[in-house]
């Protein structure tokens, strides 16, 4: 069946590398001052979190969590760079961009793809308004709520439809499409401009959102931690559930529906 | 479907050298002269549709008393190192004179004693580092705005430009000095990354400027390179524009701009110069320093700093 129109496929590979960018760079922003805190300002000697690194020789990379400390030497607050040499650090050279520390650099990568982001967004959403795909995509039937019990577990074990059930995305996906389309990303991009003081100047809402501009910050990172999640488990599925067909699916739009076979084998030819 | 036995390990692999190729293809996409103007659309971008939103008179969000941190976090140069200006603070600024001069029908000097009888503005406002901190101070000093109308702008006035008394490096390459007004950041990629002071969110490097490094640079010959920062009239001429004097309703100390610093709220901290000694209207700061307008600029941060 043909199943990912030409913008559904040309926006979501647009936005995925949006959002690796967006990540990298935003760790590289992060690394400027590798700590977070809730409210209005910086509560410096009382961080939610923070990364840093110790003086011993060679140092060791701390990271404290509501004021928990935990050694974390070679991933966060101590970590080898590009140049082979220990360096304080917050996240490692190899998952920022600039790979070396660059605050200005890696501002420029977030606010460039910000825009694509934001942009690759908007025509992602007209389109799908327009074209009905976004209701068929992602508002689940009446139907699939009915049955949401039993497709949480038939996605615990790893048993993906087959046959007419594999046309569209079942409860479980509909629902995480539409927290992450709906929720998810557009707090990281209200929360985004929370900490532009030029845009607190013109919409001061934004900081009662937020309760403060750090508060923003944090959400921020939070919010791009849950993005992380769900890619982690939407990459994963796509591999459990036949990269193959999946590929073939977003790149040419055209996906293969095997007809229902029982009992459904645990790497049966569907989707994600 | 065909499935290699394989398969598992070949995706793995192959990611793994997909990832390592494209982030060394991005670092030295990063460095590319065309590439780093096609990023830079993106703040052209902010600027373009931050002016959009905001009016002329649009404020920053001011605070309530009980929001001042009671620790002003001072940033980038603490403790000029420049005797003249070290001469000036152990007599307490008495001999101090703002002057201001530049494309202006008359230009003048006036003494801190002077600057403080001028009306004045108190404000109590968040102070953004680029780096990502904020804290929240009160601000008293005398609108900008007055200043440049007493001067009387010429009419190709298009920015105003802040020179300031503190030596950042001495006109060689930097050398362990690259602290900078409201950001210890090193400058862009090109610098030296040892000199990066990073260790995190708390006060170790509240301490640990560089500014020692350039200690008598004048002196030692070269041209010492010091603050400098620019806005333009849009914001010179903001109500909220002002030159401060007094932060949380004591003079201002050294750590954080003494005799005078620069406020322009609705900008992140590096535009907001400290131990300002002249105000040059110009139209054009193409010839100062290497053109960008500031000193961060010239470091590669954005003109525009709204954001």
């Amino acid at each position: 069946m043909f199943r990912h129109p030409l913008v559904i496929r040309v926006t979501h590979w647009v936005n995925a590398v949006c959002l690796l960018v967006l990540l990298m760079s935003g760790l590289q922003i992060f690394n400027a001052h590798p700590a977070l805190y809730w409210g209005k300002v910086s509560t410096f000697d009382a961080p939610l979190m923070a990364m840093s690194s110790t003086e011993d020789d060679p140092p060791k990379g701390m990271t404290t969590v509501f004021g928990h400390g935990f050694d974390t030497t070679g991933w966060l607050g101590s970590s080898v760079g590009s140049d082979g040499e220990a360096a304080d650090r917050g996240f490692p050279a190899w998952a920022t961009l600039p790979s070396d520390q660059d605050l200005t650099g890696g501002r420029s990568w977030h606010f460039f793809f910000a825009w694509a982001f934001v942009l690759n967004g908007f025509a992602y959403l007209l389109y799908g308004l327009g074209s009905g795909q976004l209701r068929f995509r992602v508002i689940p039937s009446r139907d699939q709520i009915r049955h949401f019990g039993a497709s949480v577990w038939e996605h615990l074990t790893l048993r993906f439809p087959q046959g007419d059930e594999a046309k569209c995305y079942n409860v479980i996906q509909k629902l995480t499409y539409l927290v992450v389309l709906f929720v998810l990303l557009p707090v990281q991009v209200l929360a985004g401009l929370a900490m532009s003081p030029a845009m607190d100047a013109a919409f001061p809402f934004l900081l009662t959102l937020f309760d403060g501009r750090q508060s923003a910050r944090t959400v921020h990172f939070v919010v791009a931690a849950l993005l992380v999640l769900f890619v982690v488990v939407h990459v994963a599925l796509v591999l459990l559930s036949d990269f193959w067909n999946n590929m073939r699916g977003m790149l040419t739009g055209w996906f293969v529906i095997e007809r229902k076979v029982e009992p459904a084998p645990v790497t049966g030819e569907t989707r994600a | 479907m065909i499935r290699l036995p394989s398969r598992r390990a070949l995706l793995t692999g192959a990611s793994a050298a997909a990832a390592a190729a494209m982030l060394g293809g991005c670092d030295r996409l990063g460095n590319a002269e065309w590439f780093q103007r096609t990023l830079k659309t993106g703040e052209d971008a902010n600027m373009f549709v931050q002016r959009l939103l905001l009016t002329d008179r649009t404020l920053a969000p001011e605070y309530a008393e009980a929001d001042i941190s009671p620790w002003f976090k001072p940033n980038g140069t603490e403790d000029p190192p420049d005797r003249d200006y070290k001469a000036l603070a152990r007599a307490k600024f008495a001999k101090y004179h703002l002057e201001v001069g530049g494309l202006v029908e008359a230009p003048f000097r006036l003494s801190l004693a002077e600057l403080r009888k001028l009306p004045a503005r108190t404000q109590i406002t968040r102070h953004d580092c680029v780096e990502g901190w904020s804290a929240i101070g009160k601000w008293t000093g005398v609108p900008l705005a007055d200043l440049l109308s007493r001067a009387k702008l010429k009419p190709q006035a298009r920015y105003v430009v802040f020179h300031c008394a503190d030596t950042m490096d001495q006109g060689s390459p930097l050398e362990g000095g690259g602290d900078g007004e409201e950001t210890d950041e090193a400058p862009a990629g090109n610098a030296n990354p040892s000199m990066t002071k990073q260790s995190g969110g708390d006060e170790s490097r509240k301490d640990s400027g560089g500014q020692q490094a350039s200690e008598d640079s004048a002196a030692s010959g070269g041209a010492p390179v010091r603050y400098y920062e620019s806005i333009d009239l849009v914001d010179a001429f903001h109500p909220q524009t002002i030159l401060a004097y007094d932060m949380n309703g004591q003079a201002l100390p050294v750590s954080n701009g003494a005799p005078l610093r620069l406020r322009v709220e609705r900008n992140l901290g590096y535009k907001q110069a400290k131990y300002v000694m002249r105000i040059e209207v110009v139209e054009s700061f193409a010839h100062l320093g290497e053109g960008k307008g500031g000193y961060w600029e010239d470091q590669g941060y954005a003109w525009y700093a709204g954001i």
